[in-house]
C-alpha cells in the first residue's frame, strides 16, 4: 500500500503543478497542454482508486479528444502570447482575501471533524469494473443518462444552428 | 511470483519485445521498398548487402550521423518534445498486446505479453481495459503530429498538422464504434479474453462448420470500418493528407531531420503494427490456427507466436499492397467519407450486432 501513496502524492503534486503552470503561462497552447497533464495525472489517481475503466474515459475523452479540439482551435485561429496585464483591482482586495477564507475554512473543517464526515468503503472487489459501471448506467440510472445524452445532443443543435446564421 | 522475478522477467520482455519491434520496423522499410519496387518494375534496393538486406542499417547509420539542424523561430521545447511522444505512445500501446498465451522456461511461466502476470493459481492475467488503454494512448500520439507542425512554425507544417489533427479527431469515432461489436460479441475489454473467445469453430444448427470462430465472419462490416479508419489514424495512403508530398512538401515534419524525423518515421511503422496486432487480435482469433502435434513441445510452445507473427505479416503486407495501388482522397472527399458514411455504417453495425446478441440472448 505505501507505493500507493507514493504514487499518488507524485501524481497529486504533477497534477497541481499543472493547474498552476495553466494559469501562469502567457502562450495558450502552453495552457493548454498543461490541462493536458492535469487531465492524465487525474486519470492516473482514478486508476489508483481502482476505477480503470473511469481512468480510461478520462484519458481517451478528456486528455484525448476534448484537449485536442482546444489545442486545434489554438493552432487554427494562429492565438499568439497573451498580453499581462496589471490585474483588476477588485481581483486583488475581493478575491485574494476571499480565497485564503474559503482554503482555511475547509482546511479548518478537515481537521475538526474529520473523522464525523465518513467515508466510502468499497464493497466489492469488481468495484469500478465495466461491468458494475455499464448496470449502473443502463440500468438503475437509466433515464438520468438518457435525459443527459439528450440535453448534449442540444448544445450540439444550438451550435449548429448558431454556426449556420451568417450565412 | 515473487517481486524480484517478476522485475527480472518484465525487463527482459521489454527489452525483447522493443528489440524485435525496432527490428520489425526497420524490416518493414525494407520490405516495403522492395514490394513497391516490384509493383512499380523497379529492383528496389539492391547494392547494400544481399537483396539489400543490410539497407536498413545504412539508412539508421545515416540518420544518427546527420547533423540534427534545429531552425530558427521554432519553439524549441515543444519542436523537441513532438517527435519523442509521438514515438513513445506509439511504443506504450505495444505493452497491453498479447502475442501468445504463455511460456515456460527453466521453470518460469510467464505470460507472452508485457502487461501480462502470472497468478497465484496459475492463471494468467491481463489488464482488463487492454483495449480502451491502446485507444487512450493513440488519442495522445495525436499531440505529437499535432505539436510538430504548430512548433515549426512553417505554413506546411501547420497545415500538414492541422490536416492530421482533424483527421485523426474524426476517424477515432469511426474506429472506437466498429470495435463494439467485437467487445458485444466477446463480453470483455480485455485483448486476451477476446482472443480466448475466438477459440475454436463455429457450430451452426448443432454441427461443427470448421470454420474457425475468429469474429471476422460475424463482424465483416466492422473489420471493413476498422480497417479503413485504423488506415486514417496511421496517416497512409490513401489517406496520407497530412504529409501529402505534392501540396505540402511533407507536412508535419517538413522541418525535421536527422533522429527526430526517425523518431517520427519509426512512430508511423509501431503504430502500423499495432493496428495489424489488434486486426489480428479481434477479428482474426489471435495466435489461435491449426495445432501440429507431431512438432516438439518447443515448436508446440512457438507456434501460436508463428501464427500471430504470420497473421500480422499479412497485414503489414497490406498496407505496403494499398500504398503501391491506391491515389490520394481529397481532402473534402476523406471528411465525407469518414463523417457520412464510416460513422453511420458504424451505428448501423452496432445496432445490428446488439440485436442479435440480445435475440440469442
Amino acid at each position: 500500500m505505501i507505493i500507493h501513496q507514493v504514487l499518488f502524492i507524485v501524481f497529486g503534486i504533477i497534477c497541481v503543478a499543472g493547474a498552476v503552470n495553466l494559469l501562469v503561462q502567457r502562450h495558450p497552447i502552453n495552457s493548454a497542454l498543461s490541462l493536458v497533464v492535469v487531465m492524465a495525472s487525474l486519470a492516473l489517481i482514478y486508476l489508483l482508486l481502482g476505477a480503470e475503466f473511469v481512468a480510461a474515459i478520462q484519458v481517451i475523452v478528456y486528455a484525448g479528444a476534448i484537449m485536442v479540439l482546444f489545442v486545434f482551435v489554438i493552432m487554427l485561429l494562429n492565438a499568439g502570447a497573451e498580453e499581462r496585464t496589471r490585474g483588476s483591482q477588485v481581483a486583488l482586495f475581493v478575491g485574494v482575501p476571499g480565497m485564503i477564507a474559503l482554503a482555511a475554512t475547509v482546511g479548518w473543517l478537515l481537521v475538526h471533524s474529520g473523522g464525523q464526515l465518513g467515508g466510502v468503503t468499497i464493497s466489492s472487489s469488481s468495484f469500478g469494473e465495466t461491468h458494475q459501471i455499464a448496470r449502473l448506467l443502463f440500468k438503475d440510472f437509466l433515464l438520468p443518462f438518457e435525459i443527459t445524452s439528450v440535453l448534449i445532443l442540444i448544445a450540439i443543435m444550438g451550435a449548429v444552428v448558431l454556426g449556420k446564421r451568417e450565412n | 511470483m515473487d517481486i524480484k522475478t517478476f522485475i527480472i522477467a518484465a525487463v527482459i520482455k521489454i527489452a525483447l519485445v522493443v528489440f524485435i519491434m525496432l527490428t520489425g520496423v526497420a524490416y518493414t522499410t525494407w520490405l516495403e521498398r522492395k514490394v513497391i519496387g516490384r509493383i512499380q518494375n523497379r529492383w528496389g534496393p539492391t547494392r547494400v548487402g544481399p537483396f539489400g538486406l543490410l539497407q536498413p542499417l545504412a539508412d539508421g547509420i545515416k540518420f544518427i550521423l546527420k547533423e540534427d539542424l534545429l531552425p530558427d523561430y521554432v519553439h524549441k521545447g515543444l519542436f523537441i518534445l513532438a517527435p519523442m511522444l509521438a514515438l513513445v505512445m506509439s511504443l506504450i500501446s505495444i505493452a497491453v498486446i498479447p502475442f501468445g498465451e504463455s511460456i515456460t522456461i527453466d521453470g518460469h511461466t510467464t505470460a507472452l505479453q508485457i502487461s501480462g502476470m502470472v497468478s497465484s493459481s496459475g492463471g494468467i492475467s491481463d489488464i482488463n481495459i487492454g483495449l480502451l488503454i491502446i485507444l487512450g494512448v493513440t488519442s495522445i500520439g495525436v499531440y505529437g503530429v499535432a505539436l510538430a507542425g504548430w512548433s515549426s512554425n512553417s505554413k506546411y507544417s501547420l497545415l500538414g498538422s492541422l490536416r492530421a489533427s482533424a483527421q485523426m479527431i474524426s476517424y477515432e469515432l469511426a474506429l472506437g464504434l466498429s470495435l463494439v461489436g467485437i467487445l458485444l460479441l466477446s463480453g470483455s475489454l480485455s485483448l486476451r479474453e477476446i482472443v480466448f473467445s475466438q477459440s475454436g469453430n463455429w457450430v451452426l444448427g448443432g454441427h461443427d462448420t470448421h470454420i474457425p470462430h475468429w469474429f471476422i465472419f460475424p463482424q465483416i462490416v466492422g473489420f471493413f470500418i476498422y480497417l479503413l479508419a485504423a488506415y486514417a489514424e496511421t496517416n497512409r495512403i490513401p489517406f496520407d493528407m497530412p504529409e501529402a508530398e505534392t501540396e505540402l512538401v511533407a507536412g508535419y515534419h517538413t522541418e525535421y531531420s536527422s533522429m527526430k524525423f526517425a523518431m517520427f518515421f519509426m512512430a508511423e511503422y509501431v503504430n502500423m503494427f499495432t493496428v495489424a496486432c489488434l486486426a489480428t487480435l479481434l477479428f482474426f482469433g489471435g495466435w489461435h490456427g491449426p495445432q501440429l502435434g507431431f512438432l516438439p513441445p518447443i515448436g508446440q510452445a512457438l507456434l501460436p507466436v508463428l501464427y500471430f507473427a504470420a497473421k500480422v505479416f499479412f497485414f503489414i503486407f497490406l498496407y505496403i499492397w494499398i500504398r503501391g495501388t491506391l491515389p490520394r482522397f481529397r481532402y473534402d472527399q476523406l471528411m465525407a467519407f469518414g463523417w457520412k458514411f464510416l460513422l453511420p455504417l458504424a451505428i448501423a453495425n452496432i445496432i445490428i450486432t446488439s440485436l442479435i446478441v440480445a435475440w440469442r440472448g
